[in-house]
């Protein structure tokens, strides 16, 4: 009974005072108003009007247009991660170790450089425009930085390898046999990919696809920087209500609007899961 | 037939790669501006040397990572005994253990700010400690996890038939056998937290910003040339961390 309070105490306390806690209170938050210098005020509790409001227009737009930016992300991260961690798996045993460090070792390098990369390649001035106007592409710069799409490729540059790892341990687990015996009976490649490769690695596929999905859709840094204001998603508006408009009770409805969409998704998936698995 | 399989791959390297080349050649560029080329220079490395805020930032961040890791290493390895041990049929308690690494950063971030708040608490280095530190327990936690799954329970069975006590089992047997996921969880914990922006913009107060914060103002507030060598820097840096950690666990594994 002692060691059990040692060995559980010090962690569970930790995580009830620092997790629980504050969790607790953005969801108690929601049921009052913004105080007039920012913060709370209790006073005027109990009212439903920071809810409602997730149904105006302004915000809606906001959570569809996040909505879309990050499925937009988890497809485009799929169309090229699949061939990638399936061009890996193909690779003699010791280059396949290579070929998976050099997919994440940028991820290992700092987010925010990362990001900055894009704004030196895509700025009207940049690396991209350059070159197109140096070979006669162009004779005006385009404008790729601050759009939705330098959004987009930011995120995915970001998560990349978030969906390449999953779908090449799913791809490396296919039984040989199976690939043997449909070659055997006489499927050319391409078939035995549709047939056997690509179902059996739909657990994966949606496994990649929520850890692109889930940290895409709370990002704001990058449709800060990328998107140059244009382009606001869930995120950002959190964080506004938090440290500009000082609305907290509204910048945690929408922060439990997030996360009550992220469980539902992974609920969804854990039950897809299931279904994909026990056929 | 094999050339049209490695393509992807190939195209994938490019995209990943691509920006981190620009950015090395860039951090050599003479000219005041980040984005275009006049020729070779070493003088924003010299810059950068000089950069108080820089140089502050990072002594901020290592001594938060520093703190955070040590603390969730504690909190962390103690954590997943107790789990392994005493709540083997909750599933409650192994699922709160691992919220925080599943949570959406900035929700963890403005709960934090709300805490901070309701308690008024200073924002300072401190405070970033404590928050990194929620997200480093349940990392290490979930590596030392992996790790007692697959270590012998005899071991720790066998100590105390030979009259070892509860404390020299766990010190003498416990604690070495978990050793490389203890080692493993405050590796990637000190080197998640080097990088924690979201939380750390939330939670640090305008005194001491931490390095990410740093390089965030950088990017927003007036990009120069510096900025291309501190990320010259930074990318050289990890690239030797992931090499190296790479080699060592190869080393081990061989042992």
């Amino acid at each position: 009974m002692r060691a059990r309070l040692v060995l559980l105490g010090p962690g569970l306390s930790y995580l009830a005072v620092l997790l629980l806690l504050p969790l607790a209170l953005l969801i108690g938050y929601t049921v009052f108003r913004r105080g007039r210098f920012g913060g709370i005020a209790y006073e005027d509790g109990r009212t439903g009007e920071n809810f409602a409001r997730l149904a105006d227009p302004l915000y809606t737009g906001v959570l569809t247009d996040s909505l879309r930016i990050a499925a937009v992300t988890t497809l485009l991260a799929l169309l090229l991660g699949y061939p990638t961690a399936y061009a890996i798996s193909r690779l003699p045993g010791r280059w396949r170790t290579v070929a998976l460090i050099l997919v994440v070792l940028p991820f290992w390098t700092n987010f925010l450089i990362r990001t900055y990369a894009w704004i030196v390649l895509l700025s009207s001035r940049g690396v991209v425009n350059s070159a197109l106007t140096g070979i006669g592409v162009i004779d005006r710069p385009l404008k790729l930085l601050y759009t939705e799409p330098a959004v987009v490729l930011g995120l995915l540059y970001a998560y990349l390898p978030l969906m390449v790892l999953p779908l090449y341990s799913a791809i490396e687990r296919v039984d040989p046999r199976l690939l043997e015996a449909s070659a055997d009976l006489g499927a050319r490649p391409a078939r035995t990919f549709w047939s056997v490769t690509l179902p059996h690695t739909l657990p994966g596929v949606l496994t990649g696809c929520v850890f692109v999905f889930v940290p895409s859709l709370g990002n704001f840094v990058v449709p800060e920087l990328l998107g140059g204001g244009h382009t606001v998603m869930v995120g950002n508006l959190i964080r506004d209500q938090f440290l500009n408009a000082r609305d907290w009770p509204f910048g945690s409805v929408l922060a439990l609007a997030l996360m009550a969409f992220l469980v539902l998704l992974l609920m969804a998936q854990a039950w897809a899961g299931r279904r994909l698995g026990g056929r | 037939m094999r050339r049209a399989t490695l393509l992807p791959l190939w195209l994938t390297y490019t995209f990943l790669y691509t920006p981190v080349v620009v950015l090395v050649v860039m951090s050599f560029n003479r000219s005041d501006s980040p984005y275009e080329w006049s020729g070779f220079s070493t003088a924003w490395y010299g810059t950068l040397a000089g950069d108080d805020e820089v140089l502050r930032g990072l002594a901020n961040t290592l001594i938060v990572a520093a703190g955070a890791t040590a603390l969730s290493t504690v909190l962390g390895t103690l954590l997943a005994v107790g789990l392994a041990r005493h709540a083997s049929r909750s599933r409650l308690l192994p699922a709160l253990s691992v919220l925080p690494a599943v949570l959406p950063d900035i929700v963890l971030a403005i709960g934090l700010l709300a805490f901070y708040s309701l308690v008024s608490a200073t924002l300072g280095l401190q405070s970033v400690l404590l928050a990194h530190t929620v997200f480093g327990l349940a990392f290490v936690t979930a590596v030392v996890r992996t790790r007692i799954a697959h270590v012998d329970p005899s071991l720790e069975e066998a100590s105390r038939d030979l009259g070892a006590g509860e404390v020299t089992t766990f010190l003498r047997i416990t604690l070495p056998t978990l050793a490389p996921g203890i080692v493993a969880g405050a590796l990637l914990t000190f080197t998640l937290s080097l990088d924690e922006f979201v939380i750390a913009f939330f939670t640090a107060g305008p005194k001491d910003p931490t390095l990410p914060i740093v390089i965030y103002s950088m990017i927003r507030f007036g990009v120069t040339p510096e900025i291309n060598a501190l990320a010259t820097l930074l990318l050289a840096v990890s690239f030797t961390v992931v090499i190296a950690a790479q080699r060592v666990s190869r080393l081990t594994e061989a042992l």
